[in-house]
């Protein structure tokens, strides 16, 4: 028997509501399901979101009754926004978030890094927005219990995964005991602890860092402005390095390194908290200004994959398929990525619009995304909490160089997460023009927002299934792409096809985008009528032509849904 | 590597230089002390390739 609490978490800014568990005496006999998602966090929800908008319904098994305790994710990227626009949240997030784009690094009191994050003003979303995970997570419930394919069941722990022919058999446990559900398919979003990953023996690839930090959110007026703050080896933390952020309701984050050989529980006792944060504020001039803490945590940096993250009938995403360093904000970011991969990869083989070959580009593109992640996230680590002797010393070196040397100081740069491009992914088209265009977005990259108007951007109009920007200042789509895109369609493709650069409805489009001033053309690099962009479900460039024939489009959409 | 060298004098202004500066920096700090120089003679070279050939010359016979 599976018995989660009922007692609302505590927080000093959140109301968690405790929610009725799902009960299968409640509900009619289970039939074996198309999808059941496993865990209810940023992966598990937004994976299923996309799948609905493809059509294709879920079950989601949340092991607890409430939202997770403790803010958790707090920095969400314009990429992230971009996602969860899509799935209709992002407007609810941007009402409570605070948006940000600078970050200092200090050292003996000085200012040796002023980071400032770009901000196009083709870009709806700013670079960063700071939002506590719990508001994220109740956003994106809302989005899904008004979602009637999604079937969201609280209180349900999955036990056992057993793989069968073709599907799955989970043994669900829940506060009147367990129940057996079956699925063609699992998707593991149990995070970073996975249950199902460690029941597999499945073994992650990379490594694991030493040092631990502190996590803690304080309430505190702090007259700070929505920026990051590093400090490096500061008196009172020697050698160490604190991190701080703003965070909404009057709440900051902040993260400290703990002295090598102390354990977590020292660190969380209530005195060491205290005196810690006491010294940092002091440390900024705020000595003995009131705060009260509202939780704490500890972390340590891991920069780990699974090598493939589909097995059978179980595919893995989130922190459940790999385990990234909060340095950079690289965890609900992916996990957002890779949910929005999977929702649609996975949409298009359950309704039989592709082969399995499809998952296996959603592994390859998504591993290549966690090993380029790696790569980045172990820069930022070995320079925030060197790993031995040799990174410390170096480490040490460019703190000291930096108050006098400009060339060292990009070395504080924390490599925000961004999205991973495709560049090679095999849905890209052989035969476009990718490699003549000069501007836009390549093979493989996200697409570039552009502003169309007062609170019009070009992400708002795209989404849903493939998308095909058509450049054209005539009235009618040519009528041999018109065939092309109706024989596709026919087949069940998801395909919308958006004129730009005409006054006037374009026959054969579903939108057109009048682009008077020609800022898009120019922004997507199309010189002249006739060019045109296939996005992907997730909006990443998978083709591109200066001049679109039917030929090439077919290819394009062919090597786009692999059988 | 490249043709310039330095010239007998200059190596021995430099042997003195830095012998002096490795006793100013102090124990404590010498090793802190020569990992800055390597930094900043590694951007005054400007060759990352040349800089790791002079990492593996400088660890053969420790």
């Amino acid at each position: 028997m599976h018995t989660p609490t009922t007692e609302a978490r505590p927080s000093i800014y959140y109301n968690y509501e405790v929610f009725k568990p799902w009960l299968a005496s409640a509900n009619p006999k289970q039939e074996r399901k198309k999808v059941v998602v496993v865990g209810s966090g940023p992966a598990g929800m937004v994976t299923a979101l996309e799948l609905a908008r493809h059509g294709v319904p879920s079950v989601v098994l949340s092991a607890e009754l409430q939202f997770s305790q403790g803010s958790r994710a707090i920095c969400f990227t314009r990429r992230s926004m971009e996602i969860l626009q899509q799935v209709g949240v992002a407007d609810r997030m941007t009402e409570g978030g605070l948006p940000w784009r600078f970050g200092n690094s200090f050292y003996r009191g000085q200012r040796v890094f002023r980071m400032e994050a770009p901000h196009d003003a083709d870009d709806r979303f700013f670079p960063i927005i700071n939002v506590q995970q719990q508001f994220m997570e109740e956003y994106l419930h809302d989005a899904c219990k008004a979602n009637p394919l999604i079937d969201f069941r609280w209180g349900n722990k999955v036990n056992a995964v057993v793989q069968k022919d073709g599907y799955a058999q989970l043994e669900v446990d829940t506060p009147e005991g367990p129940y057996t559900l079956e699925s063609d398919w699992v998707v593991a979003a149990d995070g970073g602890r996975s249950g199902i990953r460690s029941a597999m023996n499945l073994q992650m690839e990379g490594a694991s860092y030493e040092g631990f930090f502190v996590i803690a959110d304080i309430k505190i007026d702090l007259p700070l402005p929505t920026e990051r703050l590093a400090f490096f080896d500061p008196e009172w933390n020697p050698g160490n390095t604190i991190l701080m952020h703003r965070e909404p309701n009057g709440i900051w984050r902040v993260d400290y390194q703990l002295p090598e050989g102390e354990t977590p529980e020292e660190a969380l006792r209530p005195e060491s908290l205290k005196a810690r944060i006491d010294a940092q504020l002091a440390m900024i001039g705020h000595a003995g200004l009131k705060w009260e803490m509202d939780w704490s945590s500890v972390y340590s940096a891991r920069t780990l994959t699974l090598p493939d993250f589909v097995h059978g009938s179980v595919i893995f995403t989130g922190d459940a398929a790999h385990l990234l360093p909060i340095f950079g904000v690289r965890g609900a970011n992916t996990a957002f990525q890779d949910a929005q991969s999977l929702g649609w990869h996975l949409a298009l083989v359950v309704k039989g619009l592709a082969g399995q070959r499809l998952l296996a580009n959603h592994s390859a593109e998504r591993v290549g995304a966690a090993r380029e992640i790696i790569t980045e996230a172990g820069k930022s680590t070995r320079f925030m909490a060197p790993p031995s002797k040799g990174f410390r010393l170096l480490r040490d070196a460019v703190l000291s160089l930096s108050l006098t040397q400009d060339f060292v100081r990009p070395l504080y740069h924390w490599r925000t997460s961004r999205p991973h491009e495709y560049s090679h992914s095999m849905l890209n088209s052989m035969g476009d023009d990718n490699g003549l265009f000069k501007a836009g977005p390549a093979h493989g990259a996200p697409p570039q927002n552009v502003c169309l108007g007062a609170n019009d951007f070009l992400l708002d109009h795209l989404g849903g299934g493939f998308d095909l920007l058509y450049f054209t200042d005539a009235s009618a789509v040519p009528e041999a792409l018109q065939q092309v895109i109706q024989t596709a369609r026919a087949k069940g493709m998801p395909l919308n096809v958006i004129a730009v650069g005409a006054a006037q409805a374009v026959t054969g489009a579903d939108q057109t985008l009048p682009d008077a001033d020609g800022h898009l053309r120019q922004r997507y690099g199309v010189p002249a009528n006739g060019g045109a962009y296939l996005l992907r479900p997730d909006q990443h460039i998978c083709a591109r032509w200066l001049t679109l024939d039917a030929t090439r489009l077919q290819a394009a959409l062919t090597t786009a849904l692999p059988q | 590597m490249t043709d310039k060298a330095l010239t007998i004098d200059g190596l021995e202004t430099v042997y003195d230089a830095l012998a002096t500066a490795i006793d100013q920096a102090g124990q404590d700090k010498a090793q802190l002390f020569l990992v800055k120089l390597a930094l900043l003679n590694a951007n005054a070279l400007a060759d990352e390739h040349l800089f790791q050939q002079q990492i593996t010359a400088a660890l053969q016979d420790l």
